[in-house]
């Protein structure tokens, strides 16, 4: 156990698959790339490259059928999730590794109240905690929810974007998870609330010292969180390295194609780039 | 709240109304004077234009605008036909049957409970039969399991009724005497049709029950469950069984106003004499007092359950509020 302490997660060779009426959907295709206990790693790529297949799969999470795991390893803390029965990959899920998603809306139950959804999340996996209802409030209170207890009562619908995400996160950090996946958490968010729920998540981090797996199709929300970027492409890792040399001294086609659509104060004479796949397929050598 | 019932209830009186209307439209308007049916094929016209007096038949049919017009108060123009069913129905009086000349109401009175006798037990075995094969349905959800559920309720679906009841009478009463064939004497007697009712309807009510499951299968909240470390049970039975409760619950309730109807086939096949043959015989009779006050009260009993749905869905999801 003494590599736990380099290294939290290490994939390998990762290949996912769907197989469907067209044909095979190569949704991961052969990704490696490792974490370190309190890393940031933000995963930046257009939608429909694999992202959040990767990052359910960590947990076993992508439902087969459709999916299949065709192969690659997925070293977390010193053993292979793909490998895990299905009783100790729940073990995993929510306790160790942890999720948010995109649509906080959707994602939580809307008929339970935000208590039981954060309760449930203790339940799972502590067992040992007396006064669930106390820790809940703490969790909300962390997160920064004024008056937990009141907001305790509250269903999902009668909670903003924001705090519904901020629910989201105190239901993810609930077990204190070595790592949170966090999947386009701001996607779905006004602009002023993203930047909200990005300092909460810097905060967090330094306050938690949780690794967090950071997917976005953004970069300019990136650059003051991330230790390392991977940009994936249709299933791939294109480039892989740390946040200043991908943002500064980008290598991959890919990679310049995206940088330069991210729109900057004063450039807004120049019209947006789109990326022009053609190219960038032409660099890959396709 | 109580407001709001009051007012819900209240609508009772224009939805009864126009359905009374309707049905009076076509057997009265459309199909013609009753009392010439009544009276027989070799009555005299003194004989028909008697009956008619008796049943008022002679009446206008909307309005008596001769009457008021007569008598100068406009109260008069409701001596009409139409008018006068309306009155009897408000005090809850149907009158008596053009055929056997019995009270209606007593006639209702005995018919419903062998009906809901049948109905009934279909109704709850093939409710929690079809939900509980939907939970497994949506367990084994895109693998052969859940693929040979479907195929064999959509053959038990394409089967008419009439060969259910036919085999059933035939193989199960008859040949092997498992059942008696025909009567309603004891419980004995309901086994074969409950049985082939549930047979009949589960096809149907399990695409249903599946199609509602496997929708919730495939929302967010089912993701976030799994990925807190939820078991396939306890994200099928916590989570998605209250999500689905919204549309359970309006396809339950739509279908209480027919438990009352009784079912017309199995009730003619097997000679349980119940309102579903009733209203059988009424139709074919021309039996119009039966036919109206079966129309009447099944239309108040389906505003009471649209209501009743309603209020469940309050209880059910947090995000309706009633008004
Ligand atoms: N359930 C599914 N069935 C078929 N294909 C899927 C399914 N889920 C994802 N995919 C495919 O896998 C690829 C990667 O999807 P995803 O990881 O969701 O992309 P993103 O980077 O936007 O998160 C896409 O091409 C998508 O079409
Ligand atoms: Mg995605």
């Amino acid at each position: 156990m003494e590599n736990t302490n380099q290294t939290l997660l290490d994939v390998r060779d990762l290949r996912i698959s769907f197989f469907t009426d067209e044909g095979e959907v190569r949704a991961v295709d052969g990704i490696s790339f490792s974490m370190k206990p309190g890393e940031t790693l933000a995963v930046v790529g257009e939608s429909g490259s694999g992202k959040s297949v990767t990052a359910m799969a960590l947990t076993r999470l992508v439902p087969s059928p459709p999916a299949r795991y065709l192969g690659g390893e997925i070293i977390f803390k010193g053993r292979d999730t793909l490998k895990l029965s299905p009783e100790e990959l729940r073990r995993v899920r929510g306790a160790q590794i942890s999720y948010i998603f995109q649509e906080p809306s959707t994602s939580l139950n809307p008929v339970f109240q935000i208590r039981s959804q954060i309760a449930e999340a203790i339940e799972l996996h502590r067992r040992d905690v007396k006064d669930v209802d106390a820790e809940a409030e703490r969790l909300l209170t962390l997160v920064g929810i004024r008056d937990a207890r009141l907001r305790m009562g509250d269903y999902p619908h009668q909670l903003s974007g924001g705090m519904q995400q901020r629910v989201m996160i105190a239901m993810a950090l609930a077990c204190n998870p070595s790592l949170l996946v966090a999947d386009e958490p701001t996607t779905a968010l006004d602009v002023t609330i993203q930047a909200q729920i990005m300092e909460l998540l810097k905060e967090l981090k330094q306050k938690l010292g949780m690794a967090i797996m950071l997917i976005t199709h953004n970069f300019s929300i990136v650059a003051d969180i991330a230790d390392n970027i991977a940009v994936m492409f249709r299933g791939k890792i294109v480039e892989y390295g740390p946040t200043q040399r991908v943002l500064h001294e980008p290598q991959h086609p890919y990679t310049k194609a995206l940088l330069e659509c991210i729109p900057r104060l004063g450039a807004h004479k120049h019209r947006l780039k789109t990326i022009n796949h053609a190219e960038i397929e032409a660099a890959l050598g396709r | 709240m109580t407001a709001y019932i009051i007012r819900r209830l209240l609508t009772v009186i224009p939805i009864t109304l126009g359905v009374l209307l309707l049905v009076f439209f076509i057997y009265r308007v459309i199909g013609g004077d009753p009392a010439a049916r009544l009276a027989g094929k070799n009555a005299t016209p003194q004989k028909i234009e008697q009956i008619r007096k008796q049943y008022g038949f002679d009446k206008p049919k909307f309005f008596n605008w001769q009457e008021a017009a007569k008598t100068g108060s406009p109260a008069a123009a409701f001596d009409s036909q139409f008018w006068h069913l309306v009155g009897q129905f408000a005090q809850l009086d149907f009158g008596k049957s053009l055929q056997s000349n019995q009270r209606i109401s007593r006639m209702l009175a005995d018919g419903v409970v062998p009906s809901l006798c049948v109905t009934t037990p279909i109704f709850l075995v093939e409710l929690s039969v079809a939900i509980a094969l939907a939970l497994i349905c949506a367990f084994y959800r895109g693998t052969r399991i859940d693929r040979t559920f479907v195929v064999v309720s959509i053959v038990a679906m394409s089967i008419s009724g009439l060969v259910y009841i036919m085999m059933g009478q035939y193989f199960f009463a008859f040949r092997l005497r498992w059942f008696p064939v025909w009567g309603f004497e004891s419980p004995a007697f309901l086994l074969l049709p409950v049985a082939i009712g549930v047979i009949a309807g589960i096809g149907g009510s399990l695409r249903f029950y599946r199609t509602i499951m496997l929708d919730e299968m495939y929302q967010d909240y089912v993701r976030t469950a799994f990925a807190k470390g939820c078991s396939q049970r306890e994200v099928l039975f916590k989570h998605v069984l209250k999500n689905a409760a919204i549309p359970i619950l309006t396809n339950v309730v739509v279908a209480i106003p027919f438990l009352y109807t009784g079912s017309l086939m199995l009730e003619s096949f097997f000679g349980i004499p119940g309102l579903g043959r009733m209203t059988v015989d009424a139709i074919y009779t021309g039996d119009e007092p039966v036919l109206f006050a079966m129309v009447f009260i099944g239309s108040v009993i389906f505003v009471i359950a649209n209501l009743v749905t309603d209020l469940l869905y309050t209880w059910a999801d947090p995000r309706i509020r009633l008004q």
